[in-house]
């Protein structure tokens, strides 16, 4: 079961690292990262409502604090593999918007678990003119082991972005692109797409 | 002695079973077929057994109890570690391990109570499974075993050793020793509430969700946290 206790884990990471609605255009990743994620555990402690776990709250919070610090094309187009060129743009839209979808339903539902940690930051190593780094941090709860948490990150022209979350050793992308190559080999692209927006209905209805 | 002769030979007829169900596939699942149906015969047991005791548990146990049962658990494993530390040559991380079972054991009421931890002593993780793949023996095929979960041939070799050689095993009551069995597997199956809820909202397929996390997860530990960069298959 030692899998299992990661995977919560996933969720800190998609909350901690996101993005203030201002863009950082020059802001360091790991400096990113450490707003990002001290902004939404400020939001969090401060915000009643949130704590209470209001959906539509925790939604707005997600939208304007979190995703804009990810780049989405990326992380379908590494989710996808090599099957991302086999589709076609319109398919290429879809899957982002349903993979984002997915994504969001998964990890609103946890926002409000995690108050009560501490969150320490680790030196960064990369080279000044490096366009691809991991941030690694490492997540402190009450009686329990750490847990690592590193940010694949990329510079684009909006600042550096997210497109990977590794939750003790556990890649979001590498996890999908298991499931994704799955569907699309029973499937092809439309059935993958099918899939993720039967699980997307799925969700709202609960 | 029959516990052990019991798990063993659970483990041996899973295996077995899966291999006539072999099938040409992924090279690290070539049992997928039967290893679904395990998945598939887990998924009740697991929801309306194993998962509802967990929650019991969780729910109204006395924080101390739960507490007393993990420490209990983790100072064996904390044992299990030293020895796999020793191992692997991690003489540093094995003496942090014995260091904490010495204390543990000794001033914490056999295990009950984590002193060590209060004393900043750091936990390691090792196990025999990480100990096979740091001497360099592949993972072999991956199995799922209800009311057990993801394993290989290789990391599921190194839980029976565990099991096996456990001091519970050493315990002259066998009801006592059942009860310890019992309440372990229940705190087992507590730590990961959390995770089969999240595993269900946000995967399309749990079963390949499952496999990747838990193969990612254990070549993570194996390399200390530092896996060589993953090739991109099929």
């Amino acid at each position: 079961m030692h899998y299992a206790y990661w995977l919560p884990r996933a969720i800190v990471g998609l909350l901690c690292a996101a993005a203030a609605a201002v863009a950082f255009a020059q802001e360091a990743p790991d400096a990113m990262v450490k707003r990002v994620s001290q902004d939404v555990m400020a939001t969090i402690r401060s915000d009643p409502r949130l704590q209470a776990g209001d959906p539509q709250r925790i939604r707005e919070v997600i939208e304007t604090k979190l995703l804009p610090n990810f780049d989405f094309e990326r992380i379908t187009a590494l989710a996808m593999g090599r099957n991302w060129r086999q589709a076609t743009p319109a398919q290429q839209k879809e899957l982002i918007e349903q993979f984002r979808a997915l994504l969001v339903r998964t990890y609103s539902g946890a926002l409000t678990q995690y108050k009560d940690q501490t969150i320490s930051f680790k030196a960064l190593r990369a080279e000044a003119a490096a366009t691809e780094v991991t941030v690694r941090t490492e997540v402190v709860r009450q009686g329990q082991s750490p847990v690592p948490i590193d940010y694949g990150m990329i510079k684009t022209a909006g600042g550096w972005k997210v497109y990977d979350v590794i939750v003790g050793g556990i890649s979001l992308v590498t996890n999908y692109r298991d499931e994704f190559n799955e569907q699309i080999r029973s499937g092809g692209v439309d059935g993958l797409i099918k899939a993720l927006q039967e699980k997307n209905k799925g969700a709202v209805a609960k | 002695m029959t516990t052990r002769a019991h798990t063993v030979v659970a483990l041996g007829i899973a295996v077995l079973l899966s291999a006539c169900a072999s099938t040409p596939g992924r090279p690290y699942d070539p049992f997928e077929a039967s290893n679904r149906v395990m998945y598939a015969i887990n998924d009740p047991l697991d929801r309306y057994f194993a998962k509802p005791i967990a929650q019991a548990w969780v729910d109204y146990m006395p924080d101390v109890v739960q507490m007393a049962v993990r420490n209990y658990v983790n100072n064996i494993d904390d044992l299990f570690s030293g020895v796999n530390g020793l191992l692997q040559g991690k003489l540093d991380k094995a003496g942090n391990d014995f260091g904490r079972v010495l204390i543990n054991s000794g001033f914490g009421l056999a295990g009950l109570i984590d002193i060590a931890s209060d004393a900043g002593i750091p936990r390691g993780n090792e196990d025999f499974g990480q100990t096979f793949g740091y001497w360099g023996i592949p993972q072999g095929p991956y199995l799922f075993i209800p009311l057990w979960g993801p394993t290989t041939v290789r990391d599921g070799t190194g839980s029976i050793m565990r099991l096996v050689w456990s001091p519970t095993t050493e315990i002259p009551d066998v009801a006592v020793r059942n009860v310890i069995y019992g309440l372990g597997a229940i705190d087992l199956r507590a730590g990961a509430l959390e995770a089969t809820s999240l595993i269900e909202q946000a995967s399309l397929d749990p079963y390949t969700f499952v496999r990747r996390s838990y193969l990612q997860r254990r070549e993570y530990q194996v390399y200390d946290g530092k896996p060589p960069p993953e090739k991109d298959e099929d």
